[in-house]
């Protein structure tokens, strides 16, 4: 656990950079963390995946990237191209959720 | 966690047996890296092409004699003869793909669509495809092409190969 300056506020995050208190998680936060990760500027498309992960893990349900691509938000190609190189990786750590363990 | 800083960038996995945990390690290692941002190719020979050829793919099998961890559900042992009964074979691949399911794991087209979508890119062993006479419009619609063992070193270059 440690500490990280984010957007003018601390916030509490893991090991691997993931938030640790989702109640600290705001819009602000998440275009400095899609900054920091390079995604640049969120999209309106970038919030609607946002939203969808977000509402998914607070219903306790496990996301994958076959999840997301039937989610009827986003296809996998989509989902590759809004935030490359990692894509349930990066989009988790800027919807401010635990970083997903599944392997599929 | 530390973690090493070199980043492995590219992989090319070869996928050259066709039974369904062959394939799906080859499957998941080759979806797995491009989760990670990692390129990757995915290359398949002699009886890997099971696993492109539509006929086959969703069918694939996993061998209940000669498989030294074939175990009955529950963990007892699975006696060698029992596999050698018309329709085990068929049963227990079908517990296996059952099981896969439940996880969340998806049935080898799909899994192959994904790998397609995230911008993985699939082969067929031109030498293996000679042999076993197949044509390309057997073959999963969308695979990249049908490519010799030099040009795999090519696309390879400069990554990490992985022979499942």
């Amino acid at each position: 656990m440690s500490q990280k300056e984010i957007a003018g506020v601390t916030i509490d995050v893991d090991d691997s950079g993931y938030m640790s208190k989702f109640e600290d998680w705001s819009k602000e936060i998440a275009t400095a963390l899609a900054k920091e990760n390079g995604i640049g500027e969120l999209t309106p498309k970038h919030w609607e995946v946002i939203e969808y992960i977000q509402k998914e893990v607070q219903n306790g349900a496990a996301l994958s990237i076959r999840k997301i691509g039937k989610s009827g938000v986003v296809d996998i190609k989509e989902f590759y191209s809004l935030f490359p190189d990692g894509p349930l990786k990066k989009a988790t750590l800027i919807s401010g959720v635990p970083k997903p363990s599944g392997c599929v | 966690m530390a973690e090493s800083k070199d980043k492995i960038k590219k992989v090319s996995v070869i996928c050259a047996k066709g039974s369904l945990e062959d394939v799906y390690a080859a499957l998941v290692m080759t979806n797995g890296a491009r989760m990670e941002g990692i390129e990757a190719n995915l290359f398949f020979t002699f009886f890997g092409l099971d696993a492109i050829t539509k006929k086959k793919m969703n069918k694939l099998h996993t061998a209940t004699v000669g498989n030294p961890a074939m175990a009955m559900p529950g963990g007892l042992p699975f006696p060698t003869i029992l596999g050698v009964l018309p329709g085990v074979e068929a049963g227990v691949s079908a517990m296996m793909r059952k099981g896969m399911d439940d996880l969340d794991i998806p049935p080898v087209e799909e899994f192959l669509d994904m790998i397609n979508a995230a911008g993985g890119k699939i082969y067929g062993c031109k030498l293996a495809v000679d042999m076993f006479k197949l044509k390309r419009e057997d073959m999963y619609d969308d695979m990249d092409s049908i490519i010799t063992i030099g040009e795999f070193y090519e696309k390879a270059a400069g990554g990490q190969i992985i022979f499942t």
